[in-house]
Order: C-alpha cells, then structure tokens, then sequence
C-alpha cells in the first residue's frame, strides 16, 4: 500500500539560500508524525511546502505525493483543490492567522463553502457544529464573534475547526500550540486528538517542543539546517537516539521532572513584598475619558528574596507577572501593600536615594530584539545605565569591553547594531546592559523563553556562572515550568493577581499543595513518550479560561476552574466561597490543600 | 457605536467653531476693506467711505470685539453671512459658487479615490514588476509637478489636440461654453466636455498619491498570515485578494482619505482658477485681491466644513470597514 | 538570516575602526546607496547653479535688456529673454536660490516642530496630549493655503523668512499626528522601558531613543516637505501670495511665463523644469537617508 503523503528528496530555497535539503518523509494513513528541530531548521518550510503555500521567494525541487498524486508544480487549481479539503492546516499564531475583518464563524463557513456546494445557511451551521466539536461553549452565538473577541485558546480551537471543514485526510499543524500558555496547550493538544478520532486524518505535527511531540507522535523525525538528521519511532528516537544532534538536543531539555540539588540562602533580605495591589482603570471615550472599569492586574502579591537566591515567579499570561515587575521596577510607592528592597521603602526616598536603588536593580527583558533600541550600536547601548548613573568616558571605555568578554562576546563588535546579532547573543547584550552598574538584584523577565533550547541551556549556564562570580539575587519571571526547576532555588506561583503557592523549588514541585500548581505542572509535557502517555491519562485539565481580571471575585478567586471545588461538601464550598484563603509565607493560599503529585 | 459617532460629530462641532471664528478675526486683522474703497475712482469722501464700511459690519473705527459680536451674531445665530464688499449677499453668491466646486470636487475624489485604490493594490500585487516599476516612476514624476503646471501642461496638450484634429473638441475654459442651449442631453455633453480638463488634473493627483499608499498597505497585507490560510482553505487567487486581501488593506487608507481631502481641496482651488471656473476657489483670490472679508471668511467656513465633513466619513468609513473599532467604543 | 552573514571586509573594518559614532556609520552606508548618491549630486548641482550661476552670466535678474524683447535661447541670452528683456537664466538661477533656501528651510522647521510635539504629546498622554492634539486638529481645519493666503500680504514687510515661518506654522500638523502614533507605540516597547527604569529622564528618553526610531518616517517626511513647500511656494507666488517683485522664485517665473508656454516655451519650461529636477532629486535623497538610517533595510547592504 502505498503511504498517505510520500515527500522525496524534497529542496527549498529562499533567495538561493538553502532552506531545506533532501528530505524524506512518509506518512500513513491516521499516522501522527512528528517533525521536531529548532528555529530555522527547515520544519516549517517543509510543512508549507506540501500545499504550495511558501511565499513568491521560495523555490522547491523534489516530490511530494498524496496517495500518488504530485503536488510539487501542481497547478493553482489542483492545488487549490487539495487545500482544505484533502489536507487542511492549523497555523501557529491564531490571532494573525485569521482576517481580522470577517466573524469565526463565516470564515469557518467559507472554508466549508471553498468545497463544497451547500447553501450560505447550511454552510454556517455546519460551522457552529464545528466549533462545538471543538469544544466551544455557546458555539452559535461565538460563532458571531470576530478573531480579536477570542481568547489565544479559543482560536486556535477555532482554526482546528476550520481545518476539519471538509473531512480532510492530512492535517498539517505548525507550531499548534507554540503562543499558548501550558494549561491551555493541554486544551488544544486534546482537541487535536478528539479531532483525530473524528475524522481519522493523519496528522504531520510541526513543533520545536520535545514534550508535545513525545505526548502525540507515533513517529517521530528531527530536522537540522534543512536536513532531516534521524527519523524513527517515537520511542527509539527518544529512548535510544542514534544521532549525535538528538542526543545532544534530549540532553539541552531542561526537564520539569528532574530535581536539582538547591541551597537555601541565609544571605540578607533584598527584596521583600507584602499585599503588593496594582489596579489600571478601563477607560472609554475619545474626547472626554470615563472609568468604565478596573483591571486588578495584581491583588495581593507575596515575594522574598535574600542574597544570593533565584526566584521564580511563574503563572500563565495575565496572571500579573509583568504587572508586578514593572510596579516593582517603578521605585514608586505602591497602590497597595509594602515594597522594601534593601531595607528601603521606594516611594519615600529622595531623588538620590532613589537613583542610588536605582544602580542595585536592573532588568534583563524577555525578546532580545525589542529590548535593544535598533537604532543604538551596542556598546552604546550597554554604555547607557552607566551614563545614567553619571560614569565618565574613561570608565564607559573601559567597561564596555569588560562586560562584552564577560557574558562572551567579542568585545570588537561594541560597534554592530543589534540585529547584526543572533537571538542568544543579543540576549547576551541584555544582560551585559544590566550588570554594567553592578547591580545587586537582577529582574529577569522571561529571559530564555525567546530562544532555542541549545541557546536556551547556554544562556542559564551564563547566568548561573554570573550569579556565583558576582553573588547577584535574581527574580526570574517565567512561564516556563521546566526551565524554573532548572535554575530556580525557590518559586512562586501567581493566579490573577495573587501569590496561590511558594516554596523551595524541589518541595512546590514535588509536593505541589495547589490545585492550580498542581494543575500547572501537570499540564507541562515531558520528553519522554512513555512517561507522557502514562501522565495523559492523570492529567488534570483545566476547564475553559482564565477568568477576567475587570472582576473583584469574593472568595477564592480559582474555584470557577478548580477541579477540588466539585468534590467539596456543600459548607466547604461556601467557604471557597466567601472567605480568600490567606497566604502566609511559605505554603499554599488554599482552604483545604492537599498534596498531590503530579510529574 | 452611534454614541462614539455622536461625539466625534460634537468634537467635530467645536472645533468647526473655533476654526470659523478665528478665520473671522484672522480676516478682519490682516486685511483692509477701507483701502479698497480709498483706491476706488472716482475717489469717494472719508464719510462715504465710513458708510460703506458700516453698512458692511467692517468699519475699523469700530471696536474688533464689537464687529466680531455683530459678525457672530448674525452668521452664526441666523445664518446670514452678511454682504460681500461689492454690496451683494453673500449667502447668494455661496448658493452660486458651491454647486461648481463640489462638482470638481467630488467628481475628482470619487474617481481619483476608486483608480488609486486599485492602481496602489494592482502594483502591490505585481511588485517590482515592469509595471509597477512604471507606475511608481509616473507617480513620482506627477507628485514632483505642481498641480497648476500641470493643469497648464493639460491645457498646452488640449490646444495641441485641437489644433492637429481641425477640432475643438477638449473645452478648457470654464465650466460650460457661452450660451450653450439646446436640451439636457446637449447641456450635459457641453457639462462634460468642460468637465474632462480639470477633472483629469484632479484625478491624476489623487491617483498618484493614494496609489503609492494603497501600495504599501496592500503589500503589507499579502505577506500577513491570514491571507495564508485564505489560501490554505482552498479559496482561489481572486477570493484571496480581493475578500481577504484588498479589503483589509483598506482599513488604514480611511485616515489618509480624511487628510487626504485637505491637498485635494488647495488642489481644486487652483484647478478652477486657471482653467476659468467661478467656484469658490476662484472667488477666494478675488476677494483677497479686494480685501472682501465677509467674503474670504464664507469660503474658510465651506473649507472647514468640506475637511471636517471629509474627517467624519473616514471616521464613518473605518468603522464600517473595521469590527474592531466598532466594538472599541 | 542573510543579515548575520557578515560579507568579509565588513568584519575587518569591524575589528579594526574603533567604536565608531552613529553618524558615521549612517553616513557610510549612505554613500553605499547609488540612486541616493545620484540624488546627493543632483542637489548639489542645483545648488551650485543656484548660487553660482549669478556670477556666470553678464545678465542681472532684473536688468532688463530692450534690444532683446522674447528673444530665443542664444550666445548672448543663453535661456532667452521674457517679454520685457529679461535674462531668462539670471532670473531662474535667482528664482531656484530663492525656491531652494525656502523649501530646505520649512522642511527643517516644520519636521522639528512636528517632531517636537508629537513626541512630547505621545510620551507625556493626559493634558498634553488633549492640549497639543486639539491645536493639531485646529489647524488642520485651516486649509493652510487660505490662512497663508489671508495672512501673507501682511508679512510683505517681514521679508522671505517671515514667508517661510508662516509656510512651516502650517505644514507640520500631520507629521505631529503620525509621531504621535509612532511614540505612543514605542513607549510601551521593551527598551524604551528599560531606559526608563535605568532612571534616563524623559526627554533624554525622546531625544535618544523614540526620534531615532521614528527617524526615518522624519526624513522620508522632511523630503516630502520639502518638496510641498516648495510647491506651496511656487503655487503661492504664482497667484500673487508669496515671493514680491521685483524678486522673483520658481512659482513667479512659471505664473509669468505660462500665458507663453505654447509660444515662447523658454519663458516657462527652464523654471518648470528645474522645479520638477529639484523635488525629485529630494525625494532620491529622502530615499536613501531612510535606507542609511535603518539598519535592518536590505538597500544599505548592498
């Protein structure tokens, strides 16, 4: 029998410029195949290259057949033909990958239409059965809704729908799940399956996650520079990587699940945070501007670090975390609750005092590239916090060089701009930037979660180094739960504004007492297609998303997603209800926590 | 949403009354009726002079505040502009001259508006093409030329025409021939025939600017990502272009056409000057020529309120065009 | 990422050339650019023509020559005579100094103010914001030729430069608008922040980091300004609003010669000419500048 899509010997080039070369790839019917490498590897371009859908620059050479047929300089119309109706596609932003313009559901209807000869009404309904396939709560009423009305989520639920319009027998999906945050990506990985099952497509899963790929693939195949460098079952790859580029990519993977050897600190408090609150009123009107609203971006916020120790603070996109950093960054007095860093209260220092505080914090962004003004070389931009801070020439002469060697660049390169750099170079630059001024407490907000996991390890591997030579504290904002347990020595896990959990690291994550910790880390897939398969069928998913933050919630703010909350008695319910559970140090903000483990 | 329309129009409202009233005083400051009449011949006696002036609402003896009171107090309580400096009214003359220039006007937007936007999204579509590279050298070259010369290149061309063709078929001077008569459909062949000229130059000058914008936006949105998955879905070119493509790409155009209309408007003015149209661009020089402030302020008034009604389509325009802005208020 | 392969000399020059400023690298790689070099040399030819052309010729641009009344371009007249037997070369070459000195010169004023308010409205919000952005609207209700029109006459005593000041008051409000966007924009990216909670003060913060980044939107705008007041200018004088006899400007040469165009086409078309050279060759300028400015843009690498 011959296989679902045959791809032989497959070439692109962008430009002339080798994007993919000689690639080999299979697919069965019904198969999951899993296609994993970093940024620039080719994957997605070999995705794109199945339907025509590279752009104008693009040039490919090879074969690609579906059941026999070539598609490779196939016309537009036979092309257009195959496209969403044989193989179909899940894009990896659902924001910009749908018109702004036109509703869900009659951009469902319209791939619905593209195909098939059914009546503009017969066309929308068969939408809203869609969606509701997908799992779409009110699917008729949502399906009236435009992209920007819906969640990260419920698009992407929303683009699995439009891809199962016409029964396809291929599904391709780049990067499904790449902009989610983990509880979410939990939600979409399991609708992929439930879409599976519906209409017994092979699905060619593009990601640069090892964890998604373990939990869905059944073969798996690992690009590099263009190349497909191993190709096998899930397992073998896996569990006995021929390769020395697999081996070398399974062993960058911070993994969620392996302790690490961590020291308390007993070094002195640098920062402290009690109840920090920070509300932003929702404005409407153009002339003349009303508070409508209140966004309680943070609501009660718990952090300490003492010298010498990382924090991390994690929780999911709106949870508060940039929120509570930037209020902290400020140096102003909070709405709300106590700051003290060093000892000292912003917002009551003078002008020097505050300047002084000021050169003890500094900042490392997440994306490199935005972080560095474009326009600036970067000697000038590392110069800059010591120009602030009053250095003179002579010292900036001296400390640029210094502080390109110590974060490893070459220090003849202080007159590039930053784009002449790569993701982790630039990352390098960031940091360099903040220990100009020799800072004591390094903010660090989402540091890593811009790069791949090869640069991704090396950039830790600095900022562990750093942190022994320079004995600097570092609070370490992060999404990622794998990444924490690797360079964290304590964690705090925020939810709509609030400290829910914290603890040592290895204790939070081997004993999470929260159900959303426990949710959380449940949630973070492992490399590892064995130990994932056993986890699927435990996991806890959450229902829905997080709730908005335009709303005070009496009581437990978690309890509309809480999967304990149901198994309550109906006074312990009441309870959740109208009382918020206290945080106090070290611990869980729940009334009735109850370890679980989950990795 | 009508709320947001609502408040845009008040906005609009405020401003065009602040705007008028300041043409007002700008006016009566930098101008001189009383020269006027002091250069007439024969020469007229000062307290002539003074009559004339006070019959006007102008007399400079008179306080500013109080001739601005006066002014005020008629045109915007009772909607009488007052007379021009030759004694007639104004209002008439408004009545008389507006119907020329909003036939320019709107002919040159409408058409201009239509060719640019397909024009800017044809040579996005066909970039670095020969012919996008043809039509954004012309672009340049026109928007590099002055309106009035190239209305006079327009004109030498016609006269050229005519002449080699025996004919006088292109008409360049005013808006229709000395007594033309003879039924509608003759009237309307004669409207046109005037019409072309400086419709053309009027054109052409929003095409070669709108184009270059619809250019870019348009090119902006074939590289977006939704248009990838319009095609991933199985639509065709066409549908992919047009419903997907053009028309998000029409989206950030609606804040150009509002500015757009300003250049448009200094544009018309001169068009209709050389090519001997009595629109109000015309009586605009005129009366600055003979210091006729009542005059020049009702032309300012019909500018403003042509900008700012042009502002509120475009508001109208993007809302209808884009469910988030819509929703946003 | 074509962009991190470094071709082999930019590396030496790397190494070797100490940190250089930004200017200079700006400046190099304007110089890279071939249609902006054209552009460059073009101006300058204008510029040398406009200034040094007075000197070439026996003629002044308003003596007036009664033996030569209309004369064709000749040895002796070398563009020809005007109806009146004026040196038509003199008179352009006084005309484009005039036509250049007052477009650079709006340009410059009206992009910095544009500058200056847009970014001081973007940055700062509230009040500001209101204040400065009702002004904007205010004068954008204006058609500036009109007020420029109305107003002008009464300047006559101020000279050409209260001429320029009045052409620049009403051309910056649209550019104030788009800085404005643009700043708004950049104030929520993530170095400006970083500036910002590395303590640099406002002002510094626009000066260093929110003009640069809207740099090359300023200049691609100040060419365009140019350009526009240039022909505000020329369409000002041509009715009689802008540049006074005796002096003349391109406008007043054009508006003079265009009752003669068909049949004395060197009263006109020298002065029409030189208009159109002159826009383009900024627009070239602006062109390239944008590319120097902007280190991501493929033409400054080529």
């Amino acid at each position: 029998m011959s296989p679902l899509l045959d791809i032989r010997g497959l070439d692109v080039d962008f430009d002339g410029r080798p994007a993919v070369r000689d690639v080999h790839l299979t697919l069965d019917r019904g198969e999951v195949l899993g296609l994993v490498g970093e940024s620039g590897s080719g994957k997605s371009a070999t995705a794109l290259a199945v339907l025509g859908l590279l752009p104008g620059n693009a040039v490919t050479r090879g074969s690609v057949r579906l059941e026999g047929t070539e598609l490779l300089g196939a016309g537009e119309r036979e092309l257009t033909r195959i496209r969403g109706s044989r193989v179909s596609m899940v894009f990896q932003d659902p924001l910009s990958a749908f018109t702004p313009v036109y509703r869900i559901g009659d951009q469902i209807a319209e791939a619905v239409r593209a195909h098939r000869d059914v009546g503009r009404e017969r066309a929308r309904e068969r939408a809203v059965e869609l969606l509701d396939l997908v799992g779409i709560p009110e699917p008729a009423l949502r399906a009236r809704a435009f992209p920007h009305e819906f969640s990260g989520g419920m698009r992407q639920r929303a683009m699995i729908a439009m891809a199962l319009a016409d029964d396809p027998d291929l599904i391709l999906a780049d990067e499904p799940t790449t902009a989610l945050d983990v509880t979410i990506q939990a939600q979409i990985l399991d609708v992929l399956r439930t879409a599976r099952r519906e209409t017994g497509a092979a699905l060619l899963l593009v990601s640069h996650d090892l964890g998604v790929i373990a939990g869905m693939a059944d073969r798996v195949a690992v690009m590099r520079d263009g190349r497909v460098v191993e190709q096998g079952p899930a397992r073998e790859v896996f569990h006995r990587p021929r390769e020395p580029y697999t081996r070398q990519l399974l062993a960058a993977v911070p993994r969620i699940d392996t302790p690490r050897r961590t020291a308390r600190a007993d070094g002195e408090p640098v920062l402290r945070v009690r109840g920090l609150t920070r509300t932003f009123p929702v404005l409407q009107g153009s002339v003349v501007r009303r508070r409508t609203g209140t966004v309680y971006a943070a609501d009660g916020v718990d952090l300490d670090i003492r010298r010498g120790e990382t924090l991390a603070l994690v929780g999911e996109s709106g949870s508060g975390k940039s929120t509570t950093l930037f209020e902290l960054l400020e140096l102003a007095q909070p709405e709300a609750g106590t700051v003290e860093l060093f000892g000292q209260r912003p917002g009551t220092l003078t002008k020097a005092e505050t300047r002084a505080l000021r050169r003890r914090v500094q900042i490392v962004f997440q994306d490199p590239m935005a972080s560095l003004d474009p326009r600036m070389p970067v000697g000038d931009i590392i110069a800059e916090p010591l120009r602030t801070q009053g250095a003179g020439k002579a010292v900036i002469g001296r400390r640029v060089p210094e502080l390109l060697t110590r974060v490893g660049l070459d220090p003849a390169h202080a007159d590039r701009y930053p784009h002449e750099f790569s993701g982790g170079q630039r990352q390098r630059i960031g940091i360099a930037r903040a220990l100009s001024v020799e800072p004591e407490l390094l903010v660090l907000d989402e540091p890593v979660s811009a790069l791949d996991v090869s640069v991704q390890a090396e950039v830790l591997d600095l900022l562990r180094r750093l942190k022994e030579e320079l004995g600097l504290a570092y609070l370490f904002v992060s999404h990622d739960l794998a990444v924490v347990r690797n360079i964290a020595d304590r964690v705090s896990v925020m939810y709509l504004g609030r400290t829910v959990e914290a603890g040592p690291v290895d204790e939070v994550f081997a004993r999470p007492r929260h159900p959303y910790t426990q949710a959380l880390l449940s949630a973070v897939p492992v490399p590892d297609p064995d130990r994932e398969r056993e986890r699927q069928g435990t996991r806890i998913l959450l229902q829905g998303d997080p709730p908005s933050p335009t709303h005070r919630y009496d009581g437990c703010r978690f309890r509309a997603r809480c999967p304990l909350y149901p198994t309550l008695a109906g006074d312990e319910q009441k309870r959740c209800a109208h009382e918020v559970p206290e945080f106090e140090g070290d611990g869980a903000a729940c009334h009735f926590p109850r370890v679980r483990e989950v990795l | 949403m009508p709320l947001y329309l609502a408040k845009r129009l008040g906005y609009y409202a405020v401003l065009l009354l602040a705007a008028v009233c300041l043409s007002y005083l700008l006016a009566s400051l930098a101008l001189d009726p009383r020269a006027y009449y002091e250069g007439r011949q024969p020469p007229l006696s000062p307290s002539a002079v003074d009559h004339h002036l006070t019959a006007l609402g102008l007399n400079d003896h008179q306080p500013l505040r109080e001739r601005f009171g006066h002014w005020a107090d008629r045109a915007l309580l009772h909607g009488d502009l007052g007379r021009t400096i030759d004694g007639t009214s104004v209002n008439a003359e408004f009545g008389r001259r507006i119907g020329v220039s909003l036939r320019l006007l709107l002919t040159g937007t409408v058409v201009g508006t239509v060719a640019g936007v397909l024009v800017g999204a044809w040579t996005a579509v066909r970039q670095y093409r020969f012919s996008d590279r043809a039509v954004t050298v012309a672009s340049f070259a026109l928007l590099s030329t002055p309106v009035f010369l190239l209305a006079i290149l327009l004109k030498t061309g016609a006269i050229w025409f005519n002449q080699t063709t025996g004919t006088d078929l292109i008409q360049f001077t005013g808006e229709k021939s000395v007594g033309a008569d003879g039924g509608f459909w003759a009237v309307l062949k004669d409207r046109s025939v005037h019409l072309l000229l400086p419709t053309v130059s009027v054109v052409l000058f929003t095409v070669a600017g709108y184009s270059r914008y619809q250019r870019s936006t348009m090119l902006d949105v074939l590289g977006s990502d939704y248009l990838r998955t319009a095609r991933a879905k199985g639509l065709g070119r066409r549908a992919v272009l047009l419903r997907h493509g053009l028309r998000t790409a029409l989206i950030p155009m609606s804040t150009y056409f509002s500015y757009g209309f300003l250049a448009l408007f200094t544009g018309a003015t001169f068009t209709e000057t050389i090519f001997g149209w009595h629109g109000m661009g015309e009586w605009f020089v005129n009366s600055i020529g003979k210091n006729d402030v009542n005059s020049v302020v009702a032309v300012n008034i019909f500018a403003a309120v042509v900008v700012l009604l042009s502002g509120f389509l475009a508001d109208l325009l993007h809302a209808a065009l884009d469910p988030r802005i819509r929703q946003a208020s | 990422m074509s962009t991190l392969i470094e071709p082999p000399e930019a590396v030496a020059e790397a190494v070797t050339a100490a940190p250089t400023g930004r200017t200079a690298l700006v400046l190099r790689r304007f110089l890279r650019n071939r249609s902006a070099l054209f552009g460059a040399v073009l101006l300058l030819l204008l510029f040398l023509l406009a200034f040094a052309g007075p000197y070439l010729t026996p003629w002044s641009y308003d003596h007036i020559d009664y033996g030569a009344l209309r004369s064709a371009p000749g040895p002796d007249h070398w563009w020809g005579t005007n109806r009146i037997g004026q040196d038509v070369f003199a008179q352009t070459v006084r005309g484009l100094q005039k036509s250049l000195v007052i477009g650079l010169l709006v340009a410059v004023l009206a992009t910095g103010l544009a500058s200056l308010v847009g970014a001081c409205a973007g940055y700062f919000g509230g009040w500001t914001d209101r204040l400065l952005m009702f002004l904007v609207d205010l004068l954008l209700v204006f058609p500036a030729f009109l007020i420029i029109a109305i107003i002008s006459p009464r300047l006559r005593s101020g000279g050409w430069f209260a001429f320029v000041a009045l052409l620049a008051v009403f051309a910056w409000m649209i550019t104030a608008r788009v800085v404005r966007s643009m700043t708004l924009s950049l104030k929520e990216r993530e170095f400006v922040r970083a500036a910002r909670y590395m303590g640099v003060g406002p002002f510094r913060i626009i000066w260093r980091h929110v003009l640069p980044n809207v740099a090359s939107f300023l200049i691609i705008d100040a060419t365009i300004q140019v350009g526009g007041a240039v022909m505000s200018e020329t369409a000002l004088s041509y009715f009689g609003f802008g540049v006074q006899p005796p002096d003349v400007s391109l406008g007043t040469l054009i508006a003079s010669g265009t009752g003669a165009a068909v049949t004395y086409p060197w009263m006109f078309f020298f002065a029409a000419g030189l208009l159109v050279v002159f826009v383009l060759a900024v627009n070239l300028v602006g062109d390239g500048l944008r590319d120097a400015l902007d280190p991501t843009s493929k033409g400054a690498r080529r």
